[in-house]
């Protein structure tokens, strides 16, 4: 099993969710975030006194997956989430040791 | 010199005290002025949060624009001696107040009070046209949209229906030749503004997203709080459009009281058959449709007709904002739905329910016939079709002169950040990871 972990454009993200429902994802986590990385921030003005805020706001979408599907759900976000520019996001995928469904008790796969 | 209008209203009533008339449009006046905040918490609710303060510099912005132009050129367009066929009025008569700047020891109230209480119901007008394009325009373009709406649009209409002819004053031709009842603006203000944002949401198009992702307001205690405000204020809109400390103010008062009452409880009673719940929004919604409806109407009806056209407001307009989705245009704010709506609803039943205990005439359930319906059903006709088109024009040539609408990515963005270099709420510290600058550096 594997986490499947993508930071991107807050207004993308209803792109990506309609692109991972075809797949049929049946769940995932969402967390909005802010961060940088070739992207920079912007500059705000309060009476005169500039601000640089670095941080660009984004959101993180986190997907527990079975290997098999695991290239399918981050072709899907790689392509929904796209707009061609900087700051578009990243995707990258960690193993993930044990799951279990909190009602259930079930483990492994069954708790996907 | 006193203006013709007042001299009018002095007619209606001889006994009332100058100095009580003009208190209570002094106070009328500031009511007013506080509708335009009001009117920027309650728009400003509705959008997301990414866009909050540009909503409600438009607002504000519309406030700045409308009254500078009204006091050069469109107080003297909407009330100057008509120049041709009760369409405008000229323009240079009282360009920048002047004629009424010397105070007139025989007039009821001063002429440049009634200026600048008029000049106030402009600024509303233009106003409510921002909510919608909400999210989506440029600032200054905007801003000189303000000015040229109000120049072209707002004044004459206002002529045509809030002009009076009197003594050696040739006024406009609704309100006159075709005598067409508007007491406080239902006409002028509400069918005006909602087929001027009707025709702004057509021309600019739809917001990015428009009915696939979310666009639901962002904070809905602003919103209820606005409509508060909206509500306190339109005491001064309806009741001081008696012009006078009267008991016709009073009957404007109660009606607009009862009427937005109803309006609440009718929206909320489709909402909760609909939907199934009567939801916070529905009501501050409902309340001011049924405030839209008796602008109109509230010096022509009884309070028990104040409370029918509220119902009837509330329920209707309750039904027209869900219009937008299936017709697909992005009139983000429901201008249409409750303005221009609302707005027929009340100038058109006062063809079926002004009663002559109140005004001149009674209506098709008063038994007065079909005939003040007809001339309701032009008024609110010609003033549709004329905004509409108007509009349409001026925001299609702003837009391919100035460029009207932001850049994709800025509306993705969010307009606050882009045009303003501000964000409304800092609520997370950290992540605001702001570091000021002092000085040059």
């Amino acid at each position: 099993m594997k986490l499947i972990t993508a930071v991107i454009r807050p207004h993308r993200w209803e792109n990506v969710r309609e692109a991972l429902e075809l797949l049929g994802i049946s769940g995932m986590t969402l967390t909005e975030v802010s961060g940088y990385g070739r992207q920079k921030g912007h500059t705000e003005v309060y009476r005169g006194a500039e601000y640089d805020v670095l941080l660009v706001p984004k959101v993180r979408i986190e997907i527990v997956a079975e290997e098999p599907d695991v290239d399918g759900i981050i072709q899907a976000i790689q392509s929904s989430a796209a707009t061609g520019k900087i700051g578009d996001g990243k995707i990258w995928v960690s193993p993930v040791e044990s799951v279990q469904r909190v009602r259930t008790g079930e483990t492994g796969p069954a708790a996907i | 010199m006193t203006t013709p209008q007042l001299a009018a209203v002095a007619a209606i009533d001889p006994t009332a005290t100058a100095a009580g008339d003009t208190a209570w449009l002094l106070a009328s006046a500031a009511l007013v002025l506080l509708m335009a905040p009001g009117l920027a918490i309650f728009y400003g609710g509705m959008v997301r949060s990414k866009s909050v303060l540009n909503m409600m510099m438009m607002v504000l912005g519309a406030l700045a624009v409308v009254t500078v132009v009204w006091v050069v050129v469109g107080y003297s367009i909407a009330f100057g001696d008509d120049v041709t066929l009760g369409l405008f009025g000229d323009p240079t008569q009282y360009f920048g107040l002047k004629g009424l700047v010397e105070a007139d020891p025989e007039a009821r109230i001063p002429g440049i009070l009634f200026a600048m209480f008029q000049g106030l119901f402009a600024v509303i007008t233009v106003a409510l046209i921002a909510g919608a394009i909400a999210d989506r325009t440029r600032f200054g373009t905007w801003l000189v949209f303000c000015a040229v709406w109000t120049v072209l649009v707002y004044a004459p209409v206002a002529h045509w229906i809030f002009d009076f002819d009197a003594e050696g004053h040739v006024g406009g031709w609704m309100a006159n030749k075709l005598g067409a009842l508007d007491f406080a603006g239902g006409t002028a203000v509400e069918i005006n503004s909602g087929a001027a944002g009707l025709a702004a949401a057509l021309v600019l198009g739809k917001r990015l997203g428009f009915g696939r992702d979310p666009m639901k307001p962002h904070n809905l205690t602003l919103v209820m709080i606005g409509a508060g405000l909206l509500w306190f204020g339109w005491f001064g809109f309806n009741a001081g459009s008696a012009l006078g400390a009267s008991h016709l103010a009073a009957m404007a008062f109660v009606n607009t009281l009862v009427a937005g009452c109803t309006g609440l409880l009718a929206w909320l009673l489709v909402e909760r058959v609909r939907d199934g719940h009567a939801t916070s929004f529905g009501a501050a919604s409902g309340a001011v449709s049924g405030l839209v409806a008796i602008t109109p109407s509230c010096g022509v009806v009884t309070p028990i007709g104040a409370m029918a056209i509220g119902v009837a407001a509330g329920a209707i307009c309750a039904l027209a904002v869900g219009l937008k989705y299936k017709l697909g245009y992005d009139d983000s704010l429901d201008v249409v739905g409750v303005h221009l709506v609302g707005g027929l609803v009340g100038t058109i039943l006062i063809g079926l329910l002004a009663s002559s205990d109140v005004a001149a005439v009674d209506g098709l359930l008063y038994g007065g016939g079909l005939d003040q319906l007809g001339k309701q059903l032009v008024a609110a006709g010609a003033t549709l079709v004329f905004s509409f088109t108007m509009t349409a024009l001026i925001v299609w040539v702003l837009e391919k002169t100035m460029g009207f609408r932001v850049a994709e990515d800025d509306e993705s963005a969010g307009v606050d950040l882009v045009l303003h270099a501000e964000t409304a709420y800092d609520l997370h510290a950290a992540t605001g990871g702001s570091r000021p600058h002092f000085g040059g550096n």
